[in-house]
């Protein structure tokens, strides 16, 4: 295998803990655990695909995931401020309990 | 077997790795936990023993490893390790105090539940104290300094559901965080205006002659020069990490951890980061004082501060009635003394006395450790009283702390420290203001320590608890007397008469003088000692308090300044009146703009818009209606047969998204689907 292919299996292998993760787990902490771990999944195949892929401008990857990153942070932020508002409408965090939006 | 430079990363590490393996350490593993802490520390003190020997065989090399972190464009970012005799004595004093400190805490934690995340943490902050010492990169120094904020944050909310602790870590992790503010601009700065940040770089690096003398050249407005500017910003952050004067106010409150946190972190060696920083950089700090008309030299600041909180730590010291809270104040006005020290150019003494001082204040704290073990966490010295009988070696151990301290002469090293500190104050030509703060503290700080040692150990036992307290187990008492003996021994490393610690740290050959020199001087300081310690034993063990009841003696002569220095000089309540009621009144103020300006716009908008509904709906109603409704009927119906797909359950979604999106994935593989 690839240097390449070794990535890409390790982000996939991340990719998937992540998502089984945001699936299966109740506490929404836990659910947002598991999407940074799916973004960090793509962070980590721009950045493989940036140093093993066809050469593109220098700092291409590591500006994108930069970028990225500052936007995860971003969106941790949000994502806290929402739990805690959630917090305060049902006493718990518990996603399952957040069906008010139900058709 | 001694470690290159770029060997020197496996001294950091073993501690993260012990950490790590705490991490995943089920709560049972307690043994495992504790083993590898210590394990991984007793490395570290091995390895640093062995740097050590390397870095005093030659004294006057700074011995440096860079490498490129990662590429950036055309450029890398750079860090890199540092060996001279001012890292590795550091690195051995942290390891050993470290070793100590974690023996110590197998017995003081031993009934906690959690007992692994004690030790995870502890060797996370042991990791990354020793990666600031070690480091030749102000960046790696920086990722080294934000751990420690965060594994001092999480020992002192170590207790979180005392909403104390919890409100203690906050307090001291956005208190130092405005500090660091500071650090990382002034890092910005220095990195826009040389194009490095590390130390030692063969001719490059920042603290080297030819960097530093483009840095040193008059070129801003009023004619201060950047390396002034760059000096006070990471001041700033060595303020807050050191607790001095305008941002101390966390220090006494971070207390509230496990005292084992307190004597590691909070008084033998993070807060000492700050003077190391400053030491550290000393040549950048230093660099305009070669400029006689700048308008203020950034030593300056750093001494003046330094004085003024080695003189208010000192008297807010004397009111406080919590055995760990007079030690914390301690603990700042000591921080202020190295300040002073550095700011009066003499960084060596500073060193020493950071040496010193991690050794009696790492002691003082675990003794007072051992005392609180004993009677079941009682702090409070006016419930204390009368431990002299049946904690023998506790008493033993805090009368040495206590006198190195206080400067006893000649036995304790405290006193050589000290002694070396007002020498240099002395000297400096500024002002003379600086040594009359250093000993104006002396006669403090002999005096509240004699008020402590008699408060706890003297007298008579004014609650039960302190009567049925007995001597600590072993895994307690060995550290204190290891530790004893380090506070009595380290102190003639650094005499006058054999100046060894002083001409290892500078490269140069210190000539010998005589043991009493600049007579006059240590003459009044010990005048001063003895006047402390005369005052004080006058004061408290002649006639102490009988009953947890009883008043103290100043406060009986002095309520309103007594009850002053108690609250702490109303400092908090300062800021709480001042930035704390600036932020909620911005709060308020967004508040305000988002529910009655923006909201009200929003609400005015929808209004207008259900207004021309209403009027629309009207004509609807009239004219155009009964043909749609029963169209609209039939929408309907099939609208709520779909919304029951609409559980509103979030992760329901997630998952089909995420089998739909497997699915998508099969046909474009298989299924030709391109």
């Amino acid at each position: 295998m690839s240097p390449l292919h070794l990535c890409l299996a390790f982000s996939s292998l991340l990719f998937a803990v992540g998502l089984t993760g945001a699936l299966s787990r109740g506490s929404s902490i836990l659910v947002l655990l598991g999407l940074e771990l799916m973004l960090n999944a793509a962070n980590l195949n721009f950045i493989a695909f940036w140093r093993f892929g066809p050469a593109g401008s220098p700092a291409t990857g590591v500006v994108f995931v930069l970028f990225s990153i500052a936007v995860a942070a971003a969106e941790a932020a949000v994502g806290l401020a929402l739990i805690i508002s959630l917090y305060r409408n049902q006493r718990n965090i518990r996603l399952p309990e957040a069906t008010r939006l139900k058709g | 077997m001694i470690p290159t430079p770029a060997q020197v990363w496996l001294i950091p590490c073993l501690p993260l790795l012990a950490a790590g393996l705490g991490a995943v350490t089920p709560r049972r593993g307690r043994r495992l936990a504790a083993a590898a802490a210590i394990l991984g520390m007793l490395g570290a003190l091995v390895l640093s023993g062995f740097a050590l020997c390397g870095a005093l065989a030659a004294p006057s090399v700074h011995a440096f490893s860079n490498f490129d972190w990662f590429a950036l464009g055309d450029g890398a970012v750079r860090l890199g390790w540092l060996l001279d005799p001012l890292s590795a004595l550091l690195c051995a004093m942290v390891s050993l105090v470290g070793v100590l400190i974690f023996v110590f805490s197998l017995g003081y934690m031993d009934e906690d539940p959690n007992f692994t995340r004690f030790f995870c943490f502890l060797s996370l902050f042991a990791s990354a104290m020793l990666c600031v010492v070690l480091a030749n990169s102000l960046l790696l120094l920086f990722i080294g300094w934000e751990v420690m904020g965060l594994a001092s944050y999480l020992l002192i909310g170590f207790w979180f559901h005392k909403p104390a602790a919890a409100a203690a870590a906050k307090k001291a992790f956005i208190v130092t965080r405005i500090g660091d503010l500071g650090l990382l601009l002034g890092m910005v700065w220095l990195y826009s205006a040389t194009g490095s940040l590390l130390f030692y770089d063969g001719g490059r690096g920042v603290l080297e002659a030819g960097v530093l003398g483009g840095l040193a050249a008059p070129g801003l407005a009023g004619g201060l020069a950047a390396s002034t500017g760059i000096g006070l910003l990471v001041f700033c952050g060595a303020a807050g990490k050191s607790g001095q004067f305008p941002l101390h106010v966390w220090l006494p409150d971070a207390m509230e951890g496990p005292t084992p946190v307190s004597a590691l972190i909070h008084a033998a060696t993070m807060v000492a980061a700050g003077v190391f920083l400053i030491a550290r950089m000393f040549p950048l700090f230093s660099a305009d004082l070669a400029l006689p008309s700048v308008p203020v030299h950034a030593l300056t600041v750093v001494a003046g501060i330094g004085a003024i909180t080695a003189l208010l730590g000192a008297a807010i010291a004397v009111a406080q009635q919590d055995l760990k809270r007079v030690l914390a104040f301690s603990t700042i006005s000591q921080l202020g003394y190295m300040m002073l020290a550095l700011g009066v150019g003499s960084w060596v003494a500073a060193i020493f006395h950071l040496l010193t001082h991690a050794f009696f204040k790492a002691l003082l704290f675990l003794s007072a450790g051992s005392v609180i073990h004993a009677t079941h966490h009682e702090q409070d010295i006016r419930r204390l009283g009368g431990l002299r009988g049946p904690m023998r070696t506790t008493f033993a151990t805090f009368a040495v702390g206590m006198m190195a301290l206080a400067g006893v002469p000649f036995l304790f090293s405290g006193f050589w420290s000290k002694e070396a500190i007002l020498r240099a104050a002395s000297g400096w030509t500024v002002s003379s203001l600086p040594l009359y703060a250093g000993l104006a503290g002396v006669v403090l700080t002999a005096f509240y320590m004699t008020r402590l040692l008699c408060g706890v150990f003297g007298g008579e036992a004014r609650s039960p608890a302190a009567a049925h307290a007995h001597e600590s187990p072993a895994t307690i008492t060995v550290p204190l007397v290891v530790l004893s003996i380090g506070s009595i021994g380290l102190g003639f490393l650094g005499t006058p008469a054999w100046p060894w610690l002083q001409s290892q740290l500078t490269g140069e050959r210190i000539p010998s003088r005589p043991l009493l020199e600049g007579g006059g001087l240590t003459v009044l300081s010990i005048v001063l000692v003895a006047t402390g310690l005369g005052a004080g034993w006058a004061l408290y063990a002649r006639r102490g308090r009988a009953t947890a009841g009883d008043k103290d003696p100043l406060e009986a002569a002095a309520p309103g300044i007594f009850a002053f220095l108690g609250a702490r000089m109303k400092i908090d309540e300062a800021y709480a009146a001042t930035v704390g009621r600036l932020c909620s009144l911005s709060a308020a103020f967004a508040d305000f703009l988002d529910r009655r300006v923006w909201g009200g716009l929003v609400a005015a908008l929808g209004k207008l818009g259900e207004g021309a509904g209403s009027l629309n709906s009207g004509a609807d109603e009239a004219g155009i209606n009964a043909a749609f409704d029963a169209v609209t009927r039939g929408l309907r119906r099939t609208g709520r047969a779909y919304s029951k797909a609409q559980t509103g359950e979030a992760q329901g979604y997630l998952r089909a998204l995420a089998v739909a999106f497997v699915v998508l994935a099969l046909l474009a593989l298989f299924g030709g689907l391109r």
